[in-house]
């Protein structure tokens, strides 16, 4: 056993336990129904406006974009404008792609000895953690989406929409929504990556496991109330209906499970700007990706360039001449 | 030039994690609903299941008397209390409609409010709609 998992796994179930026995056991529905929500988000959207303005503040004093392809030549040479981009309307295509398909992840090899008798190195295209990157993330966005369901009444048609989407399949009653099959199945994936590839493994920390269990536990309570133990839908709208106007609201008959679930949530909303998470703000600002490769055409000073006081020629011949002419060194001017 | 982009993104991310407090101050918001018992379901007082099983699950049951009905056509069902029901969403008086005589008032109030749209009526009509 590897205490860089098992550690943030205790520590997912501890929250579960604590949220749980502090509603069933205590009656705390006011502070993880109302107020932890509240800390949770302000924590949320200040460490997120902090670190980016952080990194916004940052100098970025050279051109460092990785360049996946032929950089602007000769005009016979044919360049790859998204993978080498030299305008800014060619940085902002390769975002969009990088944002919304992963390109990099496509990209990923991994290296492995060849299993017959010359056993060499070689290095080989690995599609699955794109694969299932891919799955996660979006099935994770479906899922928040649908969750706007309890901040809207009437919920407007597009959210409608969306579910009818999700539902597709139409298996079962109530009916089952892919997304979050899918990010369990997803996040399970990912987990099992890191704890069975060996070299994952080995550059796996609990920072890396947490929010994947934390996800997981969410992704299992959001499916456990909707699916098995069922809870009173109504009751929980008021209460998340209460939130978004500010009012407080505490339903009768809500069991702990619906708060842990919150609370689950909630950490991971505190966790989130503190984290690896944040690179939902970073992939903006990732330098090696959002810069044009201009730099043959376009002269990049860096900022903080401060003017050098230098000793030209002709002040050394000025300091120096009369010197020089007693040795018979040559100088520009003569007197 | 940059530091305007990064700016005006950060604000637009800003404003739809707050989305939820905003829309609910700009749009008129639906207050919680209170499901009606009316006609036979007053007076009646004893369905299937009691209220809080039939809260929860009455939508697995449906879904049971749906495979019972249409494989095995076995339309009666005896609930726990003793009593049976003839298995149908909507026809006759001994039905989930017979019963519950507004669908609007008692099915949708909930289902509306919560975004659940049961596609029972993709095929069932309200028999109250065609008279």
């Amino acid at each position: 056993m590897n205490q860089k998992y098992l550690i943030p796994l205790t520590a997912v179930f501890l929250l579960f336990l604590v949220a749980y026995t502090g509603v069933e056991g205590a009656g705390l529905q006011w502070f993880f129904g109302f107020v932890f929500p509240y800390v949770a988000l302000v924590i949320f959207v200040a460490g997120f406006v902090y670190k980016v303005l952080g990194w916004a503040a940052s100098a970025v004093p050279f051109r460092i974009p990785t360049t996946c392809g032929q950089q602007k030549s000769l005009p016979w040479i044919k360049q790859n404008a998204i993978d080498n981009p030299s305008t800014s309307m060619g940085v902002v295509v390769r975002m969009i792609l990088e944002i919304f398909l992963f390109r990099s992840l496509f990209r990923n090899t991994k290296a492995a000895f060849n299993k017959n008798v010359s056993n060499r190195l070689s290095y080989s295209w690995e599609i699955f953690l794109w694969l299932g990157a891919l799955a996660f993330h979006y099935a994770f966005l479906v899922v928040i989406l649908r969750h706007f369901r309890f901040f809207t009444s009437p919920v407007p048609s597009c959210l409608q929409f969306l579910e009818k989407l999700d539902g597709i399949v139409q298996l079962g009653l109530p009916g089952i929504f892919l997304s979050g099959v899918v990010l369990l199945a997803a996040t399970l994936f990912l987990l099992a990556r890191r704890i069975f590839d060996a070299k994952v493994t080995y550059i796996s920390q609990a920072a890396d496991y947490f929010p994947l269990f934390l996800i997981i536990a969410i992704a299992a309570t959001g499916i456990a109330m909707r699916y098995f133990t069922k809870v009173d839908i109504i009751g929980i709208k008021t209460l998340t209906m209460g939130l978004a106007t500010f009012s407080y609201v505490i339903p009768e008959g809500v069991g702990g499970l619906f708060y842990a679930h919150l609370f689950l949530v909630s950490i991971l909303f505190i966790y989130f700007p503190m984290s690896k998470l944040m690179h939902m703000g970073g992939i903006f600002l990732s330098p090696t990706r959002n810069m044009a490769n201009n730099t043959r055409m376009k002269r990049h000073i860096n900022p903080w360039n401060y003017d050098v006081d230098i000793h030209t020629y002709e002040q050394y011949e000025d300091h120096f001449r009369e010197k020089m002419i007693e040795a018979g060194l040559p100088v520009d001017k003569k007197e | 030039m940059t530091k305007n982009i990064i700016l005006t993104g950060l604000g637009i991310f800003v404003l739809a994690v707050l989305s939820p407090f905003w829309f609910n101050m700009v749009t008129t918001t639906q207050a919680k609903p209170s499901p009606e018992l009316l006609g036979k379901a007053k007076t009646e007082k004893k369905c299937v299941l009691d209220k809080y099983d039939m809260r929860a699950n009455h939508m697995s049951l449906l879904d049971e008397w749906r495979d019972s009905v249409v494989r095995d056509a076995d339309r009666m069902y005896t609930s726990a209390n003793g009593k049976s029901f003839n298995m149908s969403l909507s026809t006759g008086e001994n039905s989930c409609l017979g019963c519950h005589e507004d669908k609007a008032k008692f099915c949708d109030s909930c289902h509306t409010y919560a975004s659940v749209r049961p596609y029972c009526w993709d095929c069932h009509t309200n028999p109250k709609e065609i008279e």
